[in-house]
């Protein structure tokens, strides 16, 4: 279906193109008004990635503020109840405020401070990029605005409560389906108004042009990691890679510094939700079709007069009908594959490794694990699955609590 | 000749301004729209600019974001937004229409249907918000095809090497964003729009017009000195969602007089 002999041509470090393109996908659809801005970043940002001093900040800030490099952990136990491959987590879940989102929003602060913007905003799904936001806006001392479907701002009150300890003023967006799609929408009118002194932190590999390639460059820190840790521990690459894909900003920073691995398998895992057959699930690259929402042409679930549908998934971090343009160019030439578990097997896995090496995993994560948990057992003992294990559960108590049908 | 030259040339002629009015189709229902574009018209209207609903509608204020939802729960698509253009061309053929809206349900209508049924139907012009010319290329081959203006934006934050990269492709007129914001902001700055238009200006002959912010015939005739026409949307949208439990008759006639209202101050000496 592919031809695989071109795609090992091709130099993955090379995309975008400069005006955002991952082949057919990315790019730049917003209104006159935000070009300016997003040029002003674009340079900065070429300019600032490799200057040694923006560099050595970001690397401190990561080694001292969030506690890297994250540890790769072999789950013995997990493994050998699961049966086949060896199970490695990247353990993302370490980090300060708990989940990878932590990385991008360092790196966005930094370029925030750089460009002298005194007002940061951000929109969030499951609170744990608002909550990033939050905490480097308050470490830098920048005002921060927080957008929020407010179906969200019901089902994940804890987070909202922290963005207000760390001084964030949220915003619960009422329009359309008051969830993440809708808190880009309102950010996006926000960065529209306030463009003169505020930085908008995107928290995924979506969002126009520079943001997919910032926003990746900013995370592939935990595949650089891996890699390295994948040598050093098991004295060799792993056989394949596992992560959940929402916007995709933990699967392409895991992925990307070994797409041009050959030998190294790599699996996008979408919320099935009730599962992909049923239409109620937020799985764009399983069952959706190229379009252009939120700056960038990239999968989309949409109905046939182009308007963006309802998504369905437990995770509220998955629940968004688009994702990172990449993620499509990297499905259409066959490098990624991309699968889908639904929220009932992603439960169980939620389940298993907490009871097994006492990792409560986001329920975000849990999809990954329940992939690859399913491939493990069709693989040798001999064979290593690296999963992104992207975010704590401490966020997901109340949810999992619900379901039991107890009230905490 | 395409409708919309030939409107921008009268008017000139005549020493007018143009007023371009918007409303979404289908809002509040797709039952009202034809009629109150015939009211738009009579009571002053030089274009109609007629917004396609979309579920993301990103460039848009409160207001006009909810004009969208209203004419969604009427399932209003592309298709019938054309399909009203047909309508309203069977009495009027010499109104200019553009179609404003997002890109993705032209995308999956596919660029060239969209060109061939928009003409067909009685369309001149197009106006696709999150379209900047770097990404409107082939979409523009197809406008061009059967002779629709692609309209584009211009903003406060545009630089001067860009908007002549811009007017170069733009055609029909120029639409100047007049303020950092979305549709139906309150914060219209009219000594920073003469500013920017006459830089424009120098770098084109397309009329250019001025929108966002202009909510009676006061601020149309403010901006107009220094343009050759003005936009207003927000003002239409807002009335149509507050009486949209009225008799049709009653909204109709509602729109007409603010129609009315605004162009008496625009013609104001």
């Amino acid at each position: 279906m592919n031809d695989l002999t071109n795609v090992a041509d091709i130099d993955f470090s090379s995309f975008p193109d400069e005006n955002g393109h991952f082949g057919l996908y990315g790019g730049r659809f917003v209104s006159e008004t935000l070009i300016s801005a997003l040029d002003e970043l674009s340079e900065m940002y070429d300019r600032l990635k490799d200057d040694p001093v923006f560099q050595a900040e970001f690397d401190k800030d990561m080694a001292h503020y969030v506690g890297r490099p994250s540890p790769l952990y072999h789950a013995e136990r997990w493994s050998q109840k699961v049966g086949g491959a060896q199970i490695y987590l990247k353990r993302e879940d370490l980090n300060h405020t708990g989940a990878h989102k932590v990385n991008n929003t360092i790196g966005q602060a930094l370029l925030a401070k750089y460009s002298g913007k005194t007002r940061v905003i951000a929109e969030t799904g499951a609170g744990q990029h608002g909550v990033a936001s939050a905490t480097v806006a308050a470490r830098l001392g920048l005002e921060c605005e927080v957008f929020m479907g407010a179906e969200d701002v019901q089902r994940q009150s804890l987070n909202v409560y922290r963005m207000k300890l760390l001084g964030a003023k949220v915003h619960a967006v009422t329009s359309g389906t008051k969830t993440l799609k809708d808190a880009m929408n309102e950010a996006m009118r926000d960065w529209v108004t306030n463009v003169d002194n505020t930085f908008y932190i995107i928290g995924t590999v979506a969002g126009p042009h520079p943001y997919p390639k910032l926003v990746r460059d900013f995370q592939a820190i935990i595949g650089r990691e891996a890699r390295e840790q994948s040598l050093v521990q098991a004295g060799r690459l792993p056989d394949a890679l596992v992560a959940c894909v929402g916007g995709g900003s933990n699967a392409i920073g895991l992925f990307h510094p070994f797409l041009n691995d050959e030998s190294v398998e790599m699996y996008g895992v979408e919320a099935g939700g009730d599962g992909v057959d049923t239409g109620r699930h937020a799985a764009p690259l399983n069952d959706g079709i190229p379009g252009v929402l939120h700056g960038n042409r990239t999968y989309l679930m949409e109905d046939e007069n182009g308007q963006i549908i309802e998504t369905h998934s437990v995770s509220a971090g998955l629940d968004y009908p688009g994702v990172g343009p990449e993620h499509s160019w990297l499905k259409d030439l066959g490098r990624v594959n991309y699968v889908a578990v639904t929220d009932e097997e992603a439960l169980a896995a939620f389940r298993d490794l907490t009871l097994t090496e006492g990792i409560m995993p986001a329920l975000e994560s849990s999809h990954a694990l329940a992939y690859a948990a399913k491939m493990a057992k069709d693989m040798p003992e001999d064979k290593i699955i690296v999963v992104n294990l992207s975010g704590r559960g401490d966020k997901d108590i109340l949810t999992m609590a619900n379901l039991d049908g107890i009230t905490v | 000749m395409n409708r919309i030259d030939q409107r921008m040339q009268a008017l000139k002629e005549q020493n007018r301004k143009a007023l371009i009015t918007y409303i979404v189709s289908g809002d509040p229902t797709p039952a009202l729209t034809v009629d109150a574009m015939h009211a738009l018209v009579e009571n002053g209207a030089d274009i109609i600019e007629l917004g396609i609903p979309f579920s993301d509608p990103m460039a848009e204020g409160p207001v006009i974001q909810l004009g969208h939802e209203r004419a969604l729960e009427h399932n209003v698509s592309l298709t019938s937004t054309i399909d009203m253009v047909k309508v309203f061309r069977e009495k009027d053929q010499q109104t200019p229409i553009v179609l404003m809206g997002y890109v993705n349900p032209i995308e999956r209508m596919g660029y060239a249907t969209f060109a061939k049924m928009a003409a067909q139907a009685g369309v001149d012009g197009v106006l696709t918000v999150d379209l900047p010319p770097e990404e409107a290329v082939l979409l523009d081959e197809q406008l061009k095809a059967v002779d629709l203006k692609n309209i584009f934006l211009l903003a406060p934050t545009t630089t001067v090497q860009r908007i002549r990269e811009v007017v170069n492709v733009a055609s029909g007129f120029v639409y100047y964003v007049s303020l950092k914001g979305v549709t139906g902001a309150g914060h219209l700055d009219l000594d920073s729009v003469k500013d920017k238009l006459g830089i424009i200006q120098q770098h084109t002959d397309l009329p250019v017009c001025v929108g966002f912010g202009i909510k009676d015939g006061a601020s149309a005739k403010a901006v107009s000195q220094y343009a050759d026409g003005a936009v207003v949307g927000s003002v239409f949208v807002d009335k149509m969602g507050a009486l949209q439990n009225e008799e049709n008759q009653t909204i109709i006639d509602a729109v007409g007089q603010l129609v009315a209202d605004i162009r008496q101050g625009l013609d104001s000496e």
